[in-house]
């Protein structure tokens, strides 16, 4: 599953590549592969349907069919229109002007409401203020007690009146001891309830009524399905919900209901839940989020971050000189200090889906040394020998050998497989058109240079980046895939479940 | 609300629909239904076919699946009326549960010998609450059940299953919160046979079959129980919650190789949820669905039948009108 989609669209542009000319047929083609992946993220049917019908208008207005890297932009447009329908900016929580600001939160049973309450007041806090937690769930067997030993663990006040006072009073009476006692918010966990429960959503509404709470949040469960959407727009047709909490983020739920949730209802996404222990909350970060309904990883930031600033020139000047045969080392050697610059090599291999995929086939390891030398070997050459390779004779070859502290039989083989590269490209500048695209500029590095070892569908990919020609903008290195899903912080109150859970 | 009508237990009066339960609800099943009124079988139905099956979470492969062999059909069979080709679906869904049902294992309770349920999933599935359901069902059957608080985690998860344990008069086994799980199992499993009752239900801590330590710990409880009891538990069972998505699918795969899951149970199928990702479940993993649950109530749980279930995925709403 992981890194399906772009492995999948790899091989579709692969196949379209072959063809020579992208049509609009083709786009279509890639674009059920990214639906398929969205459905296996479980954004709802019709939202997925909405959603591809945008980004095929994108991808057509945006000459993909004319881009070098169709997979990637196919693939950037629709990380981009993710981002865009999750929300790109943050919603901070809604004070009330008259405190206590009222915290709701609401949701099916089992999605993680009471924790939550417990994680809420735990980060307020953390930000100088001073919750109230308020036990309104009178129905599940010890509900009560569970928020109570949250907050004795975590030294939260809890107000509770047990099991036999309404709700609605109970939340009613916990307002009036947080202004007496100036407690601020007040964080209400409430029973968990089907949407389609009538006499438990009238509950709701009653509270909503006497405490007019600043915030209504429903929390839900990232590996929810299809009915998220049903779910979510009748808890916000009674309630008129201001935010979303989307937990259990911490497994590996693709949480596409999450995306269905908000382009249905268009309610924020707040927080995120990524852990049982009370310290486990996140402030929600749209990137990740889209990064893994497709997904992915982490490849899209570096994707797009590169995209953004491959110049068009650069990319035209390069591919004119390698279909002019005017491609020489200098030209590589540029090449290849940009892709370094992106971060360690084997990291940022890891990243790149075919790359990735070639790699966990072959189990092939590349070590940054190889491109030490490589790089160490063209550096020790002169402008003139980069230029016109040929020129290198017995005698240059030794020279640059020592001066590289390589070996003969290396400067032998980066020359001769340079050699072999420049053929291909000749080859390709003959067959007008061809070159244009990607499909005629991939046998360019799999010809012969110093990746071959990576096969066919490293290299591919590595030119599906717009790596090859175009080349990497200089930047913060490239984050780690693991890098998404941040560790826990180890404070204090982290250590004392830590022996138990982790 | 279709479930709970379906599957009504069968040793009780058939539970009252409280009037504040009842919704007003647009069940897509009830469109499969509409869908094959149209007069031929053409491209656009299965499109439709389409949109249904992946709505109620069935995914898309097994969706895929299930409409290639009803093509399949079709064409073989000669089929021209949609209304026979509706037949010839659901036989195709009925077939696939029922080839997974197949593989349950005959229930042996033997004298002497306590019957051990694991019961295991991912975190407010519905573990805690079905094995009230199940101790009821048991009790029903005049059996002896006892219960043991494997869950020293989850704050209060201990004194939960204590309320249900009062309430249905059964005995529970219990530790403190944050105590070792195979310890408390460990006094089960003795205590079960001290008392020589028939049947021994062991709540676990929702985990996330991601955490590699929480899918150990479980390899580690059963092996507490098979030290008793060697060809126990003689059901590990997993609550899978109506409303999973495609997720439902690896939890099935991963706690069935962490813990050998026999069955499963699909909890809240009185919401709007399908438990649609059973078909994917049985049709990868061959892992029986056996029970249901669709309430919050000890007696909303129910056996799992196909036919049932798919003929109210079928015509689900259309008595409710
Ligand atoms: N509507 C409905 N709710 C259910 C059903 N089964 C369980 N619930 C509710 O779902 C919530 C979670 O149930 P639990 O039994 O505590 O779930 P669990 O898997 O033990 O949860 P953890 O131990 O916290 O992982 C509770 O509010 C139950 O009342 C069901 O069949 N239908
Ligand atoms: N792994 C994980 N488990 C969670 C998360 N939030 C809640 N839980 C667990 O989910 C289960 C149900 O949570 P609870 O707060 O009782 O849900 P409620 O019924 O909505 O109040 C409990 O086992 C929690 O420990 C989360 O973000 N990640
Ligand atoms: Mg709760
Ligand atoms: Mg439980």
């Amino acid at each position: 599953m992981f890194e399906a989609l772009t492995d999948r669209l790899t091989d579709v542009f692969q196949r379209i590549g072959r063809k020579g000319r992208l049509t609009e047929q083709d786009v279509d083609e890639a674009l059920r592969e990214v639906r398929r992946a969205l459905l296996e993220a479980d954004v709802n049917y019709r939202v997925v349907k909405d959603f591809i019908a945008a980004v095929r208008e994108q991808a057509i207005g945006e000459d993909v069919l004319r881009s070098l890297t169709p997979a990637q932009q196919v693939i950037s447009i629709v990380h981009k229109e993710l981002v865009r329908v999750l929300g790109s900016e943050r919603v901070p929580l809604t004070w009330a002007s008259q405190p206590p600001t009222v915290i709701l939160l609401v949701g099916l049973q089992g999605s993680g409401k009471t924790t939550h309450v417990a994680k809420l007041g735990h980060h307020l806090r953390g930000e100088g203020r001073q919750p109230l937690l308020v036990a309104a769930d009178i129905y599940r067997p010890a509900a009560v007690e569970q928020l109570r030993t949250l907050g004795r663990q975590h030294d939260l006040p809890v107000y509770d009146e047990g099991t036999q006072a309404k709700p609605v009073e109970i939340v009613k009476h916990a307002i009036k001891l947080a202004r007496e006692r100036r407690l601020d918010p007040v964080i209400v966990d409430t029973a968990g309830r089907l949407q389609i429960d009538e006499r438990m959503m009238q509950e709701l509404e009653e509270i909503k009524a006497a405490v007019r709470p600043s915030e209504i949040l429903l929390v839900a469960d990232a590996m929810t399905g299809q009915e998220a959407v049903s779910v979510a727009e009748e808890f916000h047709r009674r309630l008129q919900l201001t935010g979303l909490i989307l937990t259990k983020m911490d497994g590996d739920a693709r949480g596409g209901a999450a995306l269905s949730i908000r382009s249905v209802v268009g309610v924020p996404i707040k927080f995120i839940g990524t852990g049982e222990r009370v310290d486990a909350l996140e402030p929600f970060y749209p990137e990740r989020l889209a990064t893994r309904i497709l997904g992915m990883g982490d490849v899209l930031s570096l994707i797009e971050k590169a995209q953004q600033q491959i110049s068009q020139e650069e990319s035209e000047r390069l591919q004119e000189k390698v279909l002019t045969g005017t491609f020489n080392l200098e030209d590589f050697l540029n090449q290849l200090q940009q892709i370094k610059r992106m971060g360690p090599l084997t990291q940022l291999l890891e990243m790149l889906p075919g790359v990735g995929q070639a790699l966990r086939q072959q189990q092939v390891q590349i070590s940054d040394d190889e491109y030490k030398h490589i790089e160490a070997i063209i550096l020790s050459m002169t402008p003139e020998e980069r230029r016109h390779p040929d020129i290198i004779n017995f005698s240059r070859r030794r020279r640059i050998a020592r001066g590289s502290g390589t070996s003969m039989a290396e400067v032998n083989q980066l020359l001769s497989q340079f050699k072999q590269m420049q053929r291909v490209m000749a080859q390709l500048g003959d067959m007008a058109g061809v070159g244009r695209r990607r499909g005629g500029l991939r046998g360019l590095l799999g010809g012969g240079n110093p990746l071959a070892g990576l096969g066919d569908g490293g290299l591919d990919a590595l030119m599906s980046q717009g790596m090859v020609p175009g080349g990497m903008p200089p930047g913060p290195s490239a984050r780690h895939p693991t890098a998404q899903r941040p560790k826990p912080k180890a404070g204090k109150k982290a250590k004392k479940h830590k022996k138990k859970r982790h | 609300m279709i479930f709970s009508r379906f599957f009504r237990r069968q040793t009780q009066p058939e539970p009252k629909i409280e009037a504040g339960l009842r919704k007003s609800r647009r069940g897509i099943f009830r469109d499969i239904a509409a869908l094959f009124e149209r007069s031929e079988i053409d491209e656009e139905l299965y499109e439709d076919l389409e949109a249904l099956l992946i709505q109620a979470d069935l995914g898309v492969e097994t969706t895929v699946a299930l409409l290639d062999n009803l093509r399949q059909r079709v064409r073989r069979e000669g089929i021209k009326d949609p209304a026979e080709a509706r037949e010839a679906l659901r036989d195709e869904m009925v077939a696939l549960l029922e080839e997974a049902t197949r593989n349950r294992k005959v229930k042996i309770y033997q004298r002497g010998v306590p019957f051990v349920t694991l019961v295991v999933g991912v975190n407010g599935t519905g573990k805690t609450t079905t094995i009230a359901k199940l101790a009821r069902y048991h009790q029903d059957q005049g059996r002896s059940v006892m219960l043991v608080a494997g869950d020293t985690f989850r704050a209060a998860a201990i004194d939960q299953l204590k309320v249900w344990g009062e309430r249905l008069g059964v005995p529970v086994i219990s530790h403190t919160p944050g105590a070792d799980p195979g310890a408390v199992v460990f006094d089960g499993m003795q205590a079960a046979f001290n008392r020589g009752v028939d049947i021994l239900l062991i709540d676990t801590a929702g985990r996330l079959h991601t955490k590699y330590n929480l899918m150990e710990e479980l390899k580690k409880v059963r092996r507490v129980i098979q030290r008793h009891v060697p060809e126990a538990p003689q059901e590990v069972l997993l609550v899978i919650d109506a409303t999973t998505g495609q997720n439902g699918l690896v939890q099935a795969r991963m706690f069935t190789e962490a813990a050998g899951v026999t069955d499963i149970a699909i909890a809240k199928l009185d919401g709007t949820a399908k438990g649609g990702i059973a078909f994917a479940i049985a049709r990868e993993l061959g892992t029986p669905i056996s029970y249901v649950g669709t309430g919050e109530k000890v007696t909303d749980l129910a056996e799992f039948d196909p036919e049932t279930y798919v003929d109210a995925l079928f015509f689900g709403d259309d008595e409710e009108a």
